[in-house]
């Protein structure tokens, strides 16, 4: 393979962005302005803040604004028609006690959707990378088969064997019980479910706010439905029931809609207070951790052995402060991978594919062979986890690609390649989802070069080790 | 504060980074915070065995008190809820007590230990708590000035702890 020349880097174009998983799309002459933004501004994850990183929730938030409304309007009607008939008929104390479990209700689910949950921080390029080293020591560096198998690591607590999973897209091994939420793309501590009502995952940080919610919203949809019947019957006895109904319509709708929550809202309440009592999670409890079905050794590790201490850590245990920092200020002098060198052009259509993470680049070290003799370029790591995707224009000369159908999938160890002919041009579009790093660098036929096994390149260009 | 940035970024420049070790979390006792206890074999040359044990031990303390169940845990967690979470508003948490008294007990361990031997403990915190970050500094110049080297770095590592302690 001829050393890489000017002449044919100009005919590849790259889209390689790279980042460091607090300031994407960061160049170097932009740091001092970047030292004045605020870390929930570059937040990896997809979550929306408000107020200026005070408030966090989930990208979607409709559902969250139809609980709210379903509340307010049940609560407010229940206050302006049915209150004051029962203030007079009945005892005063009937709104009192209802405005005090709507301000509770509406406070812990404010409260619930506006904290973090326990959310995880995505690790450091220098602790990625140290974790990838240890990997691989562990394992062996070229693995048999074409997928390398996938990376866990056991520990056992309080007599019980756990497996801790590696997290492609945060870089870390999991801490027991924690799991990553596909919906709001972090890992979470203790994760319990990721609740469209609220608009936020559950998980440590929140759950108790999450449980007083529900058990609240429970009292005061039983306490609304209760009295709105009360209202009506006694209506009913000095009017006839027609009349009554006539005379406050507002008390149907609640009715209603207090028939229909009651049922989920006290049955997840109920739920709720058995994985509490047990100290499960959702998640554990639906995929069954903990159950006698695994077998007669299993059991919850966690569990603290009495149904009351149970409930006592889980409603009023200490809460651990926030790990992501939202409203500190990024410093200037963080650890920041190796600057992209000279040549990477960025493409357009991967700003506009908002769902592909943006790949990290990790640093280039020497002393990781990447088992290539020639001497190249430029060479970069690519983590594992990340999406490597370019384009290669104009490479006209070589005409094999044309006769290969595509896509064109192939898996070499640890690389999974997608092959696209772009439509009405003579570009291929190169999508990759790594499982390992791999050590891309430049090579003039195809444009890169990976270290491992690759059958792609026997076909279509040359191989580089 | 800026000058002592400046300071502590120039010395970065003349003491490079070798390289950094990561102590791991030990999650044998389940999912309350533990660091490993294991020496780092990176750290052999650099520092005894014993201090650096210390340490991690000292921190694991630290963490188990402020993770610690209990009456005074209960009371504060009850109180929270009476008044519906608010007095967090006027109020700090006891777990931010102690990782106040962490992060100044990793400054003073910096001071006086780690940063004499060139090494640079990281808090925890600010790494999620998975892990405690230790930079291990070589010094560029010749043994000549590595002593002065590492004397202006423990004083200007401490003023960069401080100020990211102050944060």
């Amino acid at each position: 393979m001829p050393p890489g020349g000017g002449g044919p880097m100009k005919d590849c174009e790259y889209s390689q962005i790279s980042t460091h998983s607090s300031s994407p799309m960061e160049s170097p002459h932009k740091k001092k302005k970047i030292a004045a933004r605020r870390k929930w501004e570059v937040f990896p994850g997809r979550n929306k803040f408000f107020c200026n990183g005070r408030i966090m929730m989930a990208r979607q938030t409709g559902v969250f604004y139809l609980t709210l409304i379903l509340i307010l309007v049940t609560s407010g009607l229940f206050f302006a028609f049915d209150c004051p008939y029962l203030a007079v008929n009945i005892t005063p104390a009937i709104p009192v006690v209802g405005g005090i479990l709507f301000f509770f209700v509406m406070g812990t689910l404010l409260r619930t959707s506006f904290s973090d949950p326990g959310v995880l921080p995505r690790a450091t390029p220098d602790e990625a990378a140290d974790l990838e080293r240890q990997i691989d020591i562990a394992n062996g560096t070229s693995s048999g088969g074409y997928r390398p198998p996938p990376r866990t690591k056991e520990v056992t607590i309080n007599g019980q064997t756990v497996k801790l999973k590696y997290c492609f897209t945060c870089k870390i091994f999991r801490p027991p019980r924690a799991s990553h939420c596909s919906l709001c793309d972090n890992c979470v501590e203790r994760f319990d479910h990721h609740c469209p009502w609220v608009g936020n995952c559950v998980g440590k940080r929140n759950y108790r706010f999450f449980y007083m919610f529900i058990l609240s919203l429970s009292f005061l949809t039983v306490f609304i439905f209760a009295f709105v019947i009360t209202h009506v019957i006694l209506r009913s006895q000095q009017t006839g029931f027609l009349n009554a109904l006539k005379d406050s319509p507002a008390s149907v709708l609640e009715a209603v809609v207090c028939f229909f929550s009651v049922w989920s809202i006290v049955g997840l309440s109920g739920f709720h207070t058995y994985l509490i009592s047990s100290n499960q999670t959702t998640n554990e409890d639906i995929k069954g951790s903990w159950s006698n079905k695994r077998g007669k050794e299993n059991y919850n590790p966690y569990s603290y052995g009495n149904i009351f201490t149970n409930c006592c850590v889980a409603l009023c245990g200490p809460i651990s402060p926030s790990l992501i920092d939202r409203r500190g200020y990024i410093q200037p002098d963080t650890p920041q991978p190796a600057a992209p060198s000279n040549g990477i052009t960025m493409y357009g259509a991967t700003q506009s594919q908002s769902d592909m993470r943006k790949p990290n680049c990790l640093q280039a070290s020497p002393e990781h062979a990447c088992g290539m003799g020639t001497p190249l370029k430029s060479r970069k790591w690519w983590g594992a986890g990340n999406v490597l995707q370019w384009t290669s224009a104009a490479i006209a000369p070589n005409p094999e690609p044309q006769s290969l159908s595509f896509p064109r999938y192939l898996e070499a160890s640890g690389l999974f390649l997608c092959l696209k002919k772009l439509p009405a041009s003579e570009e291929f579009k190169f999508h990759t989802h790594l499982l390992v790093n791999v050590c891309v660098a430049e090579s003039p036929t195809w444009g890169f070069c990976v270290t491992q096994r690759n059958w792609l390149g026997d076909r279509l260009g040359e191989p580089c080790c | 504060m800026a000058t002592e940035v400046h300071n502590l970024q120039e010395l970065r420049r003349s003491a490079s980074l070798a390289t950094k070790v990561f102590i791991q979390r030990d999650y044998s006792d389940g999912t309350i915070c533990q660091f490993q206890t294991k020496f780092p074999p990176e750290l052999d040359s650099r520092i005894e065995r014993q201090l650096f044990e210390e340490t991690v031990k000292t921190l694991n303390g630290f963490y188990a008190e402020a993770e610690k169940i209990g009456g005074s845990s209960y009371l504060e967690g009850c109180l929270a809820c009476a008044t519906a979470y608010f007095i967090f508003l006027c109020t700090e948490t006891h777990y931010e007590k102690v990782l106040k008294k962490i992060s100044r007990y990793i400054q003073e361990q910096n001071e006086k230990v780690f940063a004499p031997r060139g090494l640079l403990l990281t808090d925890p915190v600010e790494r999620g708590m998975r892990v405690i970050e230790i930079a291990i500094y070589e010094d560029r110049c010749s043994s000549g000035s590595s002593s002065s080297g590492s004397s202006s770095g423990s004083g200007s590592s401490s003023a960069g702890g401080g100020g990211a302690g102050a944060r």
